[in-house]
């Protein structure tokens, strides 16, 4: 059975010999033309004038569209109708796009959309955190708040009380592979459209609202993404839709992708976050009650900043049992870019907060900050989330005990207690977090998966479905499923893009659900198919359905055994339909994210990781010497391509925390918009010795094969690069080390002044 | 402009615009879509080519490397780096063994790095590929990939013989001078034209602030700047000697300067990048002018026909103005070998590999010379501090580089960190214990 195989993914072959087709690589035809955005230069005001006769008359240009020459709606937004395509008049941030050009080449459109002439009347704009707040700007009518126990009368009486408050920076997605869409109009006014996103049919319905017809008129194709992290659900949207109006108009195919620097001031990144807590605990590190305050900072447009903000609130206890508990998430509006969906969705930014919890309380009681977590574990499976969700599916405290075993973190926090004895200048620091993440769609309707399957009279198989491949490995693990299904070599298994005219009303490939819910749905197909090949193969030979086997490439009856591609050909010249679709819901969901309670997730995935690191006191440089993990992928459908998104989620995650800072000026331009100034981890960043491990288990939910969701979970493994930081920094002094993110050389360096003043 | 080359081993010449990169070539002219273009400034390795010429195989940033730059070389995309009769590398069979790829888009400029490190026998994967950036993976299976194929033989087909050519001619608007004195000579002419060398930073005029370069020279042609020169007491590098030469020549001496020029853009970078470019494009920062004007380098500057020779300290007047007059270049630079060998060079960067200083500070305490990048409008030295260390007092000195330096706020790092870590850089340099967290291992 090819399910649980560590198998290559299936366009590796294609990507060493770049062969791999992306949108930008698609031959266009003759005559196709090129766009580009001009984009506003203050980052709030209202336009007064624009004078675009030097765009219309620079080489090469073809057509100069302004919001006035929209035919329709003049919307790129995922849901909330807020934002325009093309400024309405009203700039909201530094980077909005404004105009757009159509010229003969892509060179051609970005030199000419910057000789826009706009004149703008300015206004003060809201940009950070704190300025929204003073402004009281902010989506909702108010700060959601979540509520359980009796918070007040448990923080007054507690032994311990803590306070504080951290940033945490955003995060550019720097998906390799820039936003990039090309539209190719059809006869009758339909529209094909190639797009890099991670949600073809919300392209799909965006740009027949933009060019005024019918979702059946439009079909979006997705082969591959150069990577999506969350950065390519929505923000395709502009793109794709510009590349569909442009080719209405002119009714010539036209492309469309950002240079890296365009694609950084437009498109939003992950919510940077204030995290503020009231936290009172007992003398073991218990927690008693604690009082969480979120404060999102969401840009100027709605985008998917609620889900991102309720999630980041669902994730706030994180593997902790907190009996009493307040969260209270203010989404704030600035005149930034909009934030956006990026790994974790949230979950990070609230797993953080009580991450740096723990840390802080077993510093005040000089305890190992690896006691105070674990004293803090949920406990019984009757205990529920703050949310009211039972978490009895809980295995940390196994996969803890294995963890710290073969870590050998116990000695080595000993070991580094020496060496920073012996060191001055250099300290080292351990830390251990755990991961719970929660799987589903919190709005309960995305949980839902169609596919379509073919089975050719050949035997050989063709497979779509509504996931797309960013690179994670989804379309091999999918057709790993469908090879099980059919007992039949993965290479029988055609693979094919991701297509709105095969599978019709997609989710985003999101929440980390491909898998889980594309896996399902191909499963349905397939045997749907195979049971009709089974009737039909029990009725010719007559023997019971249940004698009919599928493996090794052969259908088995009693007295008989035929290859598959026989079995199929039987099935053909017998009129029996070798094509299916097939669905999947999500089970067992039910959520009021008003209330804040209910069952949001069908399960949680499980994750931990020991990280250990050195800084240099003087400057507060500092490295990742070796990090250990143990994740829970369940019955793991490829543990290759598991351990790969371990591998990869742990560097992004670390790098959130540590290299990648985003900088804004006090005109709301953002500084690092290029590859220049934002600092992804390079190769040298990742640890030196770095000892990934999968977990050895199964879901305890029906889930395909069993296995569980490993897009995001691992990400959050990097909050240990974080905590490890903090111990080092808490050994060159007195004091809690109160680190904001990312912990960059500045932060850390000042950080040590403070506790060596 | 007609441009020669070997291209996946077909020599082929093309007629295009003199600043056309070899990657809008590529994907838009011939269809090679195989190269990326990642961030268009080379800073991601997306587009990187593997690039043999007289000097040997180099990885190179297509996006910012214009056609006449490949003149008389040898080019191999990922589409020529599997044998002809479509054999895998064993570096592109060791990705798919080893799972080094997941989106695939950096893959290929990854595959080129690799296969371009494995012709040259190098087996420090990490700076090979220090030039590549990867979102996907955590590069670790990259490695596992370097390791598993750096045993196998080079494919024949990657040992290139660059192609036999005839030098390009200049017209008025576009040189390519032979010679110093042709270079001089036409630049006295032009002295508002652009002389390209690298065109890492050069490129990027083009790719970024999409400027029409009126007038260029590329010196590509012109040997005798790229020549090294050592008497055994002082180095000489023409002023079109690489980044990578530089680091070849100084690494058996000069092994603090080395270890930061290692950490100098990245290989494909430096492969590019001239050590006349680097001091002559006056930035701030720089990273090998501090290390430079520390050990007492000078500059040779040539103008017509006259040379003068200008210490390098004295070259920087301000941000964005040199001591250069119009239609004068860079020739030479000539460093003491000694100096250069006990200065202690330390480079502040958010990130190792593949980033621009915060701060970068040069010490040569034996003639008690101090430098800094990123401190001020210019590289600079410290006086004050120099003039407390004179009289023994240390932390005078530490202090005093306050009055010798207000550095700026940017995006980098705040003006408050720059001045207290170089302040840490000195305590470090003036203790003796060089060590920093790159030594350390867990």
């Amino acid at each position: 059975m090819s399910v649980a195989k560590p198998l290559p993914h299936d366009a590796a072959l294609l990507h060493v010999t770049g062969a791999a087709r992306y949108v930008d690589d698609i031959p266009l035809p003759v005559g196709a033309l090129h766009l580009a955005f001009g984009l506003s230069e203050i980052a709030r005001g209202r336009i007064t004038e624009m004078d675009l006769d030097a765009v219309r008359s620079a080489e090469g240009v073809v057509a100069v569209l302004t919001a006035d020459d929209l035919p329709f709606a003049n919307d790129c937004s995922p849901s909330a109708h807020d934002e325009p395509l093309l400024s309405d008049g009203a700039v909201h941030y530094l980077g909005q796009p404004v105009f757009l050009v159509v010229a003969r080449s892509h060179l051609l459109a970005r030199k000419a959309a910057r000789l826009g002439q706009i004149v703008y009347q300015k206004e003060t704009p809201i940009l950070t955190i704190d300025d929204a707040i003073a402004a009281n700007t902010i989506f909702e009518e108010g700060p959601r708040i979540w509520e359980r126990g009796d918070l007040d009368h448990a923080i007054k009486t507690a032994t311990h009380r803590i306070t504080g408050q951290m940033e945490l920076g955003g995060q550019e997605h720097f998906y390799l592979e820039g936003q990039a869409a090309c539209a190719v109009p059809q006869e009758g006014g339909d529209m094909l459209v190639h797009s890099s996103t991670q949600h073809p049919t919300e392209i799909q319905h965006k740009v027949a609202d933009a060019i005024g017809t019918p979702m059946h008129a439009v079909r979006v194709e997705v082969r591959r993404m150069g990577g999506g992290f969350g950065g390519k659900e929505s923000q395709g949207n502009a793109l794709a839709i510009a590349c569909a109006v442009a080719a209405r108009l002119t009714q010539r195919p036209c492309a469309m992708r950002y240079d890296r620097d365009d694609d950084m001031m437009i498109t939003g990144k992950r919510h940077d976050f204030r995290l503020a807590y009231d936290v009172a605990f007992d003398s073991h590190g218990i927690v008693q009650a604690i009082d969480f305050t979120h404060y999102a900072r969401c840009g100027w447009a709605m985008d998917l900043s609620l889900p991102v903000a309720d999630r980041a609130m669902l994730h706030a206890d994180n593997a902790y049992y907190l009996p009493n508990i307040r969260i209270t998430s203010h989404r704030l509006k600035t005149n930034t870019q909009s934030a956006t969906a990026f790994r974790g969705f949230g979950g990070p930014q609230g797993m953080v907060g009580i991450e740096r919890v723990m840390d802080e309380i077993a510093h005040h009681l000089g305890k190992d900050p690896l006691e105070v977590r674990r004293a803090n574990y949920y406990s019984d499976a009757s205990q529920t989330t703050p949310y009211g969700q039972k978490v009895s599916d809980f295995i940390l405290d196994d996969l803890t005990d294995a963890l710290i075993k073969t870590s050998g973190y116990r000695q080595r926090r000993s070991e580094i207690k020496e060496w920073n004895a012996q060191h001055t200048h250099l300290k080292k620091g351990i830390a251990f977090t755990p991961v719970k993440f929660g799987i589903s769609f919190t709005l309960t309707h995305l949980n839902q998966a169609g596919a379509l399957v073919h089975v050719y009279q050949d035997g050989s198989i063709h497979l779509n479905h509504g996931g797309t491949e960013m690179g994670q490995g989804l379309f091999q693990k999918v057709a790993q499923v469908a090879a099980s299904r059919f007992g039949v070599d993965v290479g029988a298994v055609k693979i094919t893009a991701t297509d709105t005219a095969k599978v019709p009303n997609t989710s985003a490939t999101a929440a980390s659900s491909g898998s889980d819910l594309n896996g399902m749905a191909v499963k349905a197909a397939c045997d749907i198919i195979r049971g009709r090949i089974t009737d039909h193969l029990a009725t010719v030979h007559q023997c019971s359905p249940q004698d009919v086997h599928f493996a090794d490439g052969h259908v088995s009856l009693p007295h008989h055994r035929i290859t598959f591609a026989e079995a199929a050909k039987s099935a053909y010249e017998n009129r029996i339909s070798l094509s299916s679709t097939g669905f999947y819901k999500t089970p067992k969901l039910q959520w009021d994210r008003i209330k804040g309670h209910g069952r949001p997730f069908l399960y949680f995935a499980y994750g931990a990781a020991v990280t250990e690191v050195v800084v240099d006191m003087l400057t507060g440089e500092n490295r990742i010497l070796r990090t250990d993990i143990l994740h829970d992928a369940g019955a793991s459908l490829n543990p290759a391509l598991d351990i790969g998104q371990i591998e990869g989620g742990f560097v992004q995650g670390a790098g959130w925390l540590t290299t990648e800072e985003l900088v804004w000026d006090d005109a709301g331009r953002l500084r690092t918009h290029a590859p220049a100034t934002y600092k992804i981890p390079a190769c040298s960043d990742r640890p030196d010795v770095f000892n990934v491990a999968l977990w050895d288990g199964q879901n305890t939910e029906d889930t395909i094969y069993r296995s569980k969701a490993v897009g995001e979970p691992p990400f959050m493994l990097g909050i240990s690069a974080l905590m490890a930081l903090s111990d080092a920094v808490a050994a060159c002094g007195v004091g809690y080390p109160s680190l904001d993110a990312p912990a960059t050389p500045e932060r850390l360096l000042m950080a040590a002044k403070r506790l060596q003043a | 402009m007609k441009t020669t080359f070997l291209l996946n081993g077909e020599r082929i010449t093309v007629d295009t615009a003199p600043t056309v990169t070899l990657l809008d070539w590529l994907r838009e002219e011939r269809g090679l879509t195989g190269t990326k273009e990642g961030c268009n400034e080379g800073d991601c390795g997306a587009c990187s080519v593997m690039v043999t010429s007289q000097d040997g195989a180099r990885a190179l940033n297509a996006c910012i490397l214009f056609m006449p730059q490949v003149h008389g070389k040898a080019v191999r995309t990922i589409e020529g780096i599997a044998a002809p009769d479509g054999t895998l590398h064993p570096v592109q069979d060791a990705m798919i063994m080893h799972h080094g790829s997941q989106c695939g888009f950096c893959t290929p400029g990854f595959v080129v790095s690799m296969a371009t490190a494995h012709v040259n026998g190098r087996r420090d994967h990490d700076d090979q590929i220090a030039g590549n950036l990867c979102r996907c993976t955590g590069y670790a299976p990259i490695i596992r990939a370097a390791q598993a194929a750096q045993e196998a033989p080079v494919p024949t087909h990657l040992t290139e013989t660059p192609p036999a050519v005839e030098a390009v001619a200049s017209s008025d608007h576009v040189a390519f001078p032979a010679s110093c004195d042709e270079l001089a000579t036409w630049y006295l002419d032009h002295p508002s034209a652009t002389l390209i060398a690298g065109a890492t930073d050069v490129g990027l005029w083009v790719t970024k602030h999409l400027r029409d370069l009126d007038g260029v020279a590329f010196l590509g042609q012109c040997h005798e700047l790229k020549a090294i020169h050592d008497d055994g007491g002082m180095l000489r590098f023409g002023a079109m000697a690489t980044i990578t030469d530089v680091l070849e020549t100084v690494t058996p001496f000069a092994p603090s300067f080395a270890e930061m020029l290692r950490r100098y853009g990245s290989v494909q970078v430096r492969n590019a990048a001239t050590i006349g470019g680097n001091i002559a494009n006056g930035s701030p920062i720089g990273d090998s002018p501090p290390a430079l004007i520390a050990a007492g380098a000078q500059l040779v500057l040539r103008k017509g026909t006259i040379q003068r020779e200008l210490l390098l300290e004295d070259f920087y007047i301000e941000y964005g103005k040199q001591d250069r007059a119009a239609g004068e270049f860079v020739e030479a630079i000539e460093v003491p070998k000694d100096a250069l060998a006990r200065t202690q060079v330390y480079k502040i960067s958010k990130r190792f590999d593949q980033d621009i200083s915060a701060v970068c500070g040069a010490f040569d305490l034996e003639a008690n010379r101090i430098a800094f990048g990123g401190m001020a409008g210019t590289p600079k030295r410290a006086p004050k501090t120099e003039e407390a260390l004179a009289r023994g007092e240390t932390d005078r000195a530490v202090a005093a580089l306050a009055q010798d330096f207000a550095p700026l706020s940017d995006m980098r790092a705040s003006a408050a960190y720059r001045l207290q870590a170089a302040q840490g850089l000195l305590r470090r340099a003036l203790s003796g214990d060089h060590s920093t967290v790159l030594e350390v291992r867990a």
